[in-house]
């Protein structure tokens, strides 16, 4: 229920772990640009390699974010069928040829390019698990707010994402006591009531959810302002650790990547072809 | 403190208006408190006694608007001329709410909060969060996140949080509202701690004057009206009758004694149960007051109505929240279900409505096993009223939310509106039955939201803190209200942590500890236990103290004995 | 007094995100399309939107979505990430024609309410998303636009009904308090 279990921090020794969270954060947003800019199968590749060789030094166990796991290969293959179904001819189209492997049935034909596309598209999404799964699982929640703040974003953006953080597990409660309390009154939201009536029902969880949460904002900014927050244009941290020779080498690498990544899209192209 | 005579809070003939409201909410107030000074400030709901509190902390008007007239210095500051900011390097305060003021994910971050608003180098920064933790006791803590720690923990976090600062006054906005019996004590134990180490000068806000006095102050501050009525040291206020008429409920053993036809006068120092002089007349006429009882009238056992047997409970594998709970309800019963935060009370009413299902051990409702039925069936039997009505409250209108729970069950529209006017009716809401529920008081929310469990015709009500944070009157106004439907036959079972409810409502109290039911006896008995007492995280009643210093036993018989003559004396008029 | 406005909007974005969180990963009403849920976030998101203006709004969106995301496990995924903060900029932009502090919800407002809710949901879901899904994730192009006009009918069932009930619901408990008598 804590803000540790909303996103699943494991804390340990590694040295990934060892990292500041600006580092993680950084090297988190780096790597994402650098997989999302190229559709290049090479570099994809590469990128795979570095972020499962991140994962390992995490020392974060695969059976830890099993469930994380599943529900990202559950979600890549719905999406893969989906785009099957509704385009079964975007491979043709992005690689600008056709080898038809079989045909299945009306205008479905398995193509080799969209095979090559869907592998793409996968590859693309499983690069990035890994970082984003030790981005979450080796960071302290506690140093996200300072993590935002050190790459440039105002430290009240920081902060809410912080409150946000430590108020999950609260509100979460507040949800779960109050549709509780409803039910014994026949409000359901599940499928035995008509599908409107349940959009109705949901007005009677919902509204004594934000009121509670209303009254709990106006306390917390009253508690924060009795204790000076706004005062200045910065703050300290107290989570907030120095940087040292690893993170540096952290962040360059995460440019490197990124860079290369931009080089290799501006010089040829976006999509590897191996069809021509 | 004999040559200081600067005061270091001043009011001079000052009022507050809240820009929202058409009266001023505190009326020409003169006030001085000297540096060192440990001050309370009483007065029920409404006195303007937090209004007054949110003036010296700049809450007032600087985040609720309003107009001061007059003057207000505080620490040498213009208070209605400063700024919050300002104002908060003089005024630590301390909220109600414990999980409302702690922002930090964990506690240091929590405790260094001011001090990264004040940009100090991370160093320094460390050094004085450790020394504010010490200072309170949760140094061993400082890794903890809110959720692994108690209500008295997290309080202790507030006040270092604001010790950081160096500030000259503490300012404790009603300390005791969200803690267990036990807790409280300690709170105010530690605040007369932190008082004596740093000399700040502490103001107290609470209506809860026995339990605040279990430490010395200096001086009480009696409001009411948005108005001071009082300015007096606790013997000469605890003489004389201005807190009765004002809606404080003065210490238990002090209305025994005067039950028993003792004076009670300054010289008498009676702001505490222990040092209290009762001299040999004194002592005779307790006795004789005592023994001028009643036989103890006992009530019939009834038919069981609830029935718990064998009880086990966790929430995860291997978890035992609850172990082996076996206990049954009579028909008719009114019966209180007391122990620390965590013990496991609220999981028991989650299991009885079946929020949650038992791993093993049945609940047995006239007999009949509820396994079988779901949360919408067990409600027609068994109603549950959450702590905060604003979390039970989903309508706008009362009728509305009243008659949320007969929608959909077959009845007709003309069936269902005889219901919720009888209801309304029952509850003393039928006047207001086309309002919005917005314009109601705390006390009439809470009878709304019973009235909207009892629509259905439950035969036992499960309610949980009925009277948290109520003042004197309006926890009157609920229980009695209670103990009235109780006489027309619902069975009400009440979580609480409030002794006296537990001694003056509730014949009967389950103890619950670690997830185990210790007890089962008569209220009077469990608080007439210091083990049980320590045990449960509970606070003996000062009527304890009284017959063991006057030799009167059985204890419990004497708490009886005043329980029964309160009754009389407040059903009948004084 | 602007400075407690400042803090109090800091406060909002926070719980606002955190109420968006518990709500778009923990609550599931079943749609009538099968194994589809309604995304009750967005109700929540127009109220506090309509609140806090467009800056807040457009933030708890942002939070919001970012954190569910992140909490799944994946990277976010950054094309509806920043569709639901375009519906908070838009709902947060209609405020002051709504002036819900004011306590009065009338038809005329909750038509304003429910162009609102149509404009923001259609352009975040039928344009922002699917046009950044081809620009980003170079998914076909008839995928993501039914997949948005999907979302975007579901989510503008969900703003204009329970959003709509929802702000009338708050705008009654405001309602000023004078002329009561009772019967």
């Amino acid at each position: 229920m804590a803000a540790k279990t909303v996103l699943n921090y494991l804390p340990r020794k590694s040295v990934i772990h060892e990292l500041t969270g600006t580092t993680k954060l950084a090297f988190f947003l780096l790597f994402t640009f650098a997989s999302m800019i190229t559709y290049n199968t090479w570099v994809l590749l590469g990128l795979m390699a570095v972020s499962f060789a991140a994962f390992k030094m995490s020392h974060i166990q695969f059976r830890e974010v099993r469930f994380m796991m599943v529900f990202m290969l559950v979600f890549l293959l719905l999406n893969n069928l989906f785009i099957f179904l509704f385009d079964p001819n975007q491979g043709t189209a992005l690689y600008g040829t056709r080898h038809v492997l079989c045909h299945l049935f009306w205008r479905y034909d398995v193509t080799a390019e969209q095979l090559f596309y869907m592998l793409n598209i996968s590859l693309k999404y499983f690069v990035a698990l890994p970082v984003a799964i030790f981005f979450i699982s080796a960071t302290n929640p506690s140093e996200f707010a300072a993590s935002l703040n050190s790459i440039g974003i105002s430290y009240k953006v920081g902060y809410s994402v912080a409150i946000a953080l430590r108020y999950i597990p609260d509100i979460q409660r507040d949800y779960h006591n109050i549709s509780q309390a409803q039910q014994a009154r026949g409000v359901e939201l599940g499928k035995s009531e008509p599908f409107f009536a349940r959009l109705k029902n949901s007005v009677s969880i919902l509204l004594p959810l934000i009121l509670t949460s209303l009254n709990r904002i106006d306390t917390i900014s009253n508690a924060m302002e009795l204790r000076g927050f706004g005062k200045n244009k910065k703050r300290t941290w107290y989570t907030r650790r120095p940087f040292a020779r690893n993170d540096w080498v952290a962040i360059g690498l995460g440019m490197v990547l990124l860079l290369i990544s931009l080089t290799v899209t501006i010089r040829f192209g976006r999509f590897y072809n191996p069809f021509v | 403190m004999a040559d200081v005579k600067t005061p270091i809070i001043s009011f001079r003939n000052f009022s507050f208006q809240y820009r929202a409201q058409k009266q001023p909410t505190l009326h020409d107030i003169n006030l001085d408190i000297y540096p060192g000074e440990r001050v309370l400030i009483a007065g029920p709901s409404g006195s303007g006694k937090s209004t007054l509190a949110g003036c010296v902390n700049g809450l007032n008007p600087f985040a609720n608007a309003g107009e001061c007239t007059g003057t207000l210095t505080v620490d040498g500051v213009d208070a209605p001329d400063s700024s919050i900011f300002e104002l908060s390097r003089h005024v630590g305060t301390v909220l109600q709410d414990p999980d409302g003021q702690f922002i930090g994910l964990t506690v240091g971050e929590d405790i260094a909060f001011a001090l990264e608003n004040d940009c100090v180098p991370q160093k320094e920064m460390h050094q004085t969060t450790r020394r504010a933790a010490e200072l309170v006791g949760v140094e061993t803590h400082l890794d903890y996140a809110p959720h692994e720690l108690s209500g008295g923990q997290k309080q202790r976090v507030s006040l270092a949080g604001v010790m950081v600062d160096q500030v000259n006054i503490l300012l404790f906005d009603e300390p005791l509202a969200n803690l267990d019996p036990a807790t409280g004590k300690q709170a105010i134990e530690l605040i007369d701690e932190i008082q004596q180490k740093t000399d700040t000068t502490v103001l107290i806000i609470e209506h809860r004057l026995e339990d605040v006095l279990w430490r010395n102050v200096d001086r009480i501050v009696l409001m009411n009206d948005g108005r001071i009525l009082a300015d007096l040291r606790p013997d000469e206020l605890l003489s004389g009758s201005l807190l009765a008429e004002n809606g404080i409920r003065e210490p238990l053993y002090l209305t025994a004694m005067r039950y028993a036809g003792i004076a009670i006068t300054p010289e008498k120092h009676p702001a505490h149960v222990d040092t209290v002089v009762l001299d040999e007349a004194d002592t005779r006429r307790l006795r004789t007051w005592f023994r001028a009882s009643k036989p103890c009238r006992h009530d019939p056992a009834t038919a069981p109505l609830l029935e718990v047997r064998g009880l086990n409970f966790g929430y995860t594998k291997g978890q035992n929240t609850l172990r082996d709970i076996s206990f049954s309800i009579g028909r008719g019963e009114m019966v209180s279900i007391v122990g620390r935060n965590g013990a496991g009370k609220s999981t028991l009413s989650k299991l009885i409505c079946g929020f949650e299902t038992p791993d093993s051990g049945r609940i047995l409702l006239e007999g009949k096993d509820l396994s079988g039925e779901n949360i919408r069936r067990r409600a027609q039997h068994i109603g549950y009223v959450m702590q905060n009505p604003n979390q039970m409250i989903s309508k706008t209108m009362i009728f509305d939310e009243v008659a949320l729970g007969l929608r959909g069950s077959g009845l007709s529209e003309a069936e269902i509106r005889a219901r919720v006017e009888d209801t309304l009716k029952i509850c003393g809401l039928h006047p207001f039955r086309n309002w919005p529920i917005s314009a109601l008081s705390f006390g009439q929310k809470k009878r709304v939201t019973i009235a909207s469990v009892l629509v259905q015709g439950p035969e036992l009500i499960l309610l949980d803190e009925p009277t948290a944070g109520q003042d004197f009157k309006h926890y009157t106004e609920i229980m009695e209200f209670l103990r009235g439907l109780n006489a027309e036959g619902v069975t009400v079972v009440m979580i609480t942590h409030d002794m006296h409810l537990m001694l003056e409502y509730t014949p009967r109290a389950l103890v619950f500890c670690d997830g185990q039911l210790i007890a089962d006896r008569s209220a009077a008995a469990v608080l007439c236990d210091p083990a049980l007492i320590e045990r449960a995280a509970l606070k003996e009643t000062s009527l304890y103290t009284l017959a063991n210093r006057c030799g009167i036993a059985p204890a419990e018989d004497f708490v009886q004995r005043f329980i029964d003559e309160d009754r009389e004396v407040r059903t009948h008029g004084c | 007094m602007k400075s407690n406005n400042n803090i109090k909007t800091v406060v909002a974005v926070g719980i606002g995100a955190a109420l968006f969180f518990v709500l778009g990963r923990f609550v599931a009403i079943p749609s009538p399309v099968p194994n589809t849920n309604i995304s009750l976030q967005y109700a929540v998101l127009a109220l506090l939107a309509g609140m806090y203006g467009p800056v807040a709004g457009g933030l708890i969106g942002f939070i919001g979505h970012t954190l569910i995301d992140l909490s799944w496990g994946g990277s976010p995924w950054w094309s509806w990430v920043i569709a639901s903060a375009f519906v908070g900029v838009v709902m947060g932009l209609f405020a002051k024609k709504l002036n819900i502090a004011e306590g009065d919800f009338g038809k005329g407002k909750f038509i304003t309410f429910t162009i609102g809710n149509v404009v923001a949901h259609a352009v975040a879901w039928i344009v922002i998303a699917p046009v950044l899904d081809i620009l980003i994730y170079a998914e076909p192009a008839n995928k993501v636009f039914a997949q948005g006009a999907f979302a975007a009918v579901s989510n503008i069932i969900t703003g204009v009904v329970v959003g709509g009930l929802l702000v009338l619901a708050y705008t009654k408990t405001i309602a000023k308090k004078g002329s009561l008598d009772k019967e």
